[in-house]
């Protein structure tokens, strides 16, 4: 059992630092550390940049790196405070928790400056004015008003100013997605007629394919604004004296132009009726980059699946790192919560048997969201990663308890009594007799256990965690590619499990060799 | 109180027990059983099943906690009070232990280790002894009981005679006064069973102090110094083998003997 643990411990060991390397090299790298935004030159700032062309996304030319046509606004309003933007991935649900849990200063991700939102943070002036347009499939007519959707399946995004033009005008079946990459996937195949959806979205993902088109006028007009924490004012008032400077000299109108965002509606925000001669150039750089990557040709997608092995390997890295030192958690943990289960007072054995019962008895997720977002109240922080570790463990450790009691339970009475004889302690009986014997029923279900956990640990990418699940949703989402990318991030989960199978299989032999072969006589 | 007449006067007497009681449930098993016992007796405890002669046994090293009694074993004291068991009883139980040995009916070798490491785990670990003492002596007492050759095996490979004598073995290696047997051959066939009475002979001849609850007539008359029979959880007769077996004293003593026939 020694060398088992033993094992486990090393394999974490080794592991953490080098994940902690590659997540701190890696720009896109999550908050490993609580943000020290004490210093003056870093800006700090959060996106959900997962699908989120064209505001904040992967770079699809260079997976590892940001764009955006709100990533190049951003860096232009840190220089001209004199500081340095630096991005903070976060999932869209976290944005303003994180906010108020001081993760970064301000949040920037086309969040509409509505009243329920202007009631929850702090907005700086509007960057950016924009309107609704409708998608349809190219086969389609008509469906070019508002009132034109009436009677027919249309997707949006969830909690958006087009979802609540929908439900007001009624007479549609509303569909809601959370990423816009799964609306338009169901346009494509005739789950939806129509699409209604901010113009910027609108246009850089119905634009790119063949098969769908922008029709009718622009609907309805609203802003963004940077969010930020209730108590930072001042920092707002910098950024909005930024923005105004941007404004005036043309910067934000640069922007918008490579991007082909600039439209008459900025126009009139901004009093910027001038038409210089700006290229659209991250427009077509994006188009070219999609128009090489969607293509099927069997060359573009082994180049393309060759680019992933580096991100997908980083991946997997910090989905072995979290799991392993999760479940290294779990069964120390676990293995106490059995033993005072099983041999502690009264008090000890309800303790233990309340914490197993709320923990098995509660979602997983829950628990990842309460101890990230939830604990900081109680002033306790931890890191993502930390986070991670510790949620998975916490609640992997209820169920190896009562796989550990179990095994304790197939142990005869007869060991214990004869190492009391002896004259051991109880605690010399559990740790040489008792414990050693139920480790060998419990090793297959442990196994089990650990390949499960190894899952289960995509839900730590609601926590900003940039590991295997959340990688694949990135790629794939960005590459409208589900097929190939799940098949390679399948195929790192199977990879990832083999060797612990065969682990807990060498252990279970040299337990069963050292039992004589008759493992299970008792 | 002595209850055998013709002993020298009060001679070693290594084991004391005095109105050991025991209820499970509300069931008196043990009614005040009370003994003596010299150094280097053979005591054989018979009777039928569910009299109590296993549970005074365990009494007397506290794997059944009394609910009350005193038992002295060497200069080792422990009295019950019918209280909870406390701490301060459980390490005063711990001293007394360091002086008894005891083999069960199951045996219950670890199954995790080899037979050596049987022997040697509880010198180590209890006691503190280095490796090559505990070793030295591990490989003395397996040659004792015959079992050299499978020091190296797994218990789960040894035949019952060979697991009971490693058994043996093991509770030998911790030196103790006395020697407790609850029903040692009851799971073997009867020519594995000689091999086990015959390291017990063994025992005798070097002195051991051993208390046997047996079912084995033949042996408790053979080897024993003196045998109890015990009935409805108090001793109802006890003295020399062969004048308790040839003539009983106590109409109870006669009708368990005579359905043994």
């Amino acid at each position: 059992m020694n060398k088992f643990f033993a094992c486990l411990v090393v394999l974490a060991l080794t592991l953490a630092p080098s994940v902690h390397a590659v997540a701190a090299d890696e720009q896109t790298a999550a908050p490993l550390v609580v943000p020290g935004a004490k210093d003056s030159t870093d800006l700090p700032w959060a996106s959900d940049g997962e699908a989120n062309v064209p505001y904040v996304f992967h770079d699809p030319e260079h997976e590892s790196r940001m764009t955006g046509f709100e990533y190049d606004l951003v860096n232009a309003i840190a220089e001209k405070m004199h500081r340095k933007g630096r991005f903070i991935q976060n999932d869209w649900d976290g944005l303003i928790p994180g906010l108020s849990r001081d993760l970064y200063s301000m949040v920037v991700d086309g969040i509409e400056m509505t009243p329920e939102h202007k009631a929850a943070v702090l907005f700086s002036r509007p960057y950016y004015v924009t309107s609704e347009r409708i998608i349809l499939r190219k086969d389609e007519t008509g469906l070019d008003t508002m009132e034109a959707l009436k009677g027919h399946k249309i997707g949006t995004i969830k909690d958006t100013t087009a979802e609540r033009m929908l439900r007001r005008q009624g007479g549609s079946t509303i569909r809601s997605y959370e990423e816009e990459t799964n609306a338009f996937s169901d346009l494509r195949n005739g789950r939806l007629d129509a699409i209604l959806l901010d113009a910027p979205i609108a246009m850089y993902y119905g634009s790119i394919s063949d098969d769908m088109k922008l029709v009718g006028e622009p609907i309805g007009s609203m802003e963004y604004g940077i969010a930020f924490a209730p108590g930072s004012r001042a920092l707002r008032d910098q950024v909005d004296a930024a923005l105004g400077e941007l404004i005036k000299d043309g910067t934000l109108h640069k922007i918008l132009a490579r991007w082909n965002l600039w439209t008459p509606l900025m126009e009139n925000y901004t009093g910027d009726h001038t038409h210089p001669d700006i290229a659209p150039v991250e427009w077509d750089r994006y188009r070219a980059a999609m128009a090489s990557t969607t293509g099927n040709n069997w060359k573009v997608l082994v180049h393309r699946y060759v680019g992933f092995l580096p991100l997908i390997g980083q991946a997997a890295l910090m989905t072995l790192a979290v799991s392993a030192l999760a479940m290294v958690l779990a069964v120390a943990l676990g293995l106490l919560l059995a033993l005072a289960r099983h041999y502690g007072g009264a008090v000890l054995r309800l303790t233990a048997g309340f914490y197993v019962e709320i923990v098995r008895g509660t979602p997983l997720l829950i628990q990842v969201l309460f101890i990230f977002y939830g604990l900081p109240a109680f002033g306790i922080r931890l890191s993502p990663f930390m986070a991670g570790v510790l949620s998975l463990g916490l609640n992997y450790a209820a169920y190896e308890a009562e796989n550990y009691r179990a095994g304790l339970l197939s142990v005869p009475r007869g060991q214990m009594e004869a190492a009391i004889a002896l004259n051991m302690t109880h605690w010399q009986a559990l740790r040489l007799v008792v414990v050693p014997q139920a480790f060998r029923t419990v090793v297959p279900v442990m196994t089990n256990d650990f390949i499960s956990l190894l899952k289960d640990s995509s839900l730590v990418s609601v926590i900003t965690l940039t590991e295997l699940s959340q990688t694949y949703v990135r790629l794939s989402s960005t590459y409208y590619d589900y097929f190939g990318t799940g098949l390679m991030v399948g195929a790192a989960y199977l990879l990832l499990g083999l060797p612990f199978v065969r682990l807990a299989r060498m252990a279970e032999r040299r337990m069963g060799r050292s039992m004589g072969g008759n493992v299970g006589h008792h | 109180m002595r209850l055998l007449k013709g002993y020298p006067e009060l001679t070693d007497l290594v084991l004391q027990a005095s109105a050991i009681a025991k209820s499970f449930d509300g069931n008196e098993i043990l009614r005040g059983l009370s003994l003596d016992v010299e150094r280097g007796e053979l005591i054989s405890i018979i009777g039928p099943s569910g009299c109590g002669k296993s549970t005074f046994l365990r009494c007397l090293n506290f794997l059944e906690h009394p609910d009350a009694g005193t038992v002295r074993i060497e200069d080792v004291t422990l009295s019950c009070t019918g209280k909870h068991w406390t701490r301060a009883n459980e390490a005063q139980a711990h001293r007394l232990r360091a002086h008894v040995g005891m083999v069960f009916q199951a045996f219950n070798l670890f199954p995790h280790r080899t037979v050596i490491d049987n022997v040697m785990m509880a010198p180590m670990q209890v006691k503190g002894i280095s490796r090559d003492e505990a070793q030295a002596t591990a490989c003395t007492l397996l040659e004792k009981v015959g079992l050299s050759g499978v020091k190296n095996r797994y218990p789960d490979s040894l035949s019952g005679g060979q697991k009971q004598r490693a058994a043996i073995a093991r509770a030998l290696a911790m030196k103790p006064s006395v020697m407790l047997y609850d029903e040692p051959t009851s799971a073997l066939d009867p020519e594995l069973s000689e091999e086990v009475l015959s390291v017990m002979r063994d025992l005798d001849d070097d002195g051991m102090t051993q208390l046997v609850v047996t079912h084995d007539m033949r042996f408790a008359r053979a080897a024993s110094d003196r045998v109890l029979y015990v009935e409805g959880g108090e001793i109802v007769e006890s003295g020399d083998p062969d004048l308790m077996f040839a003539n009983p004293k106590e109409g109870r003593t006669r009708r368990f003997l005579r359905t043994l026939l």
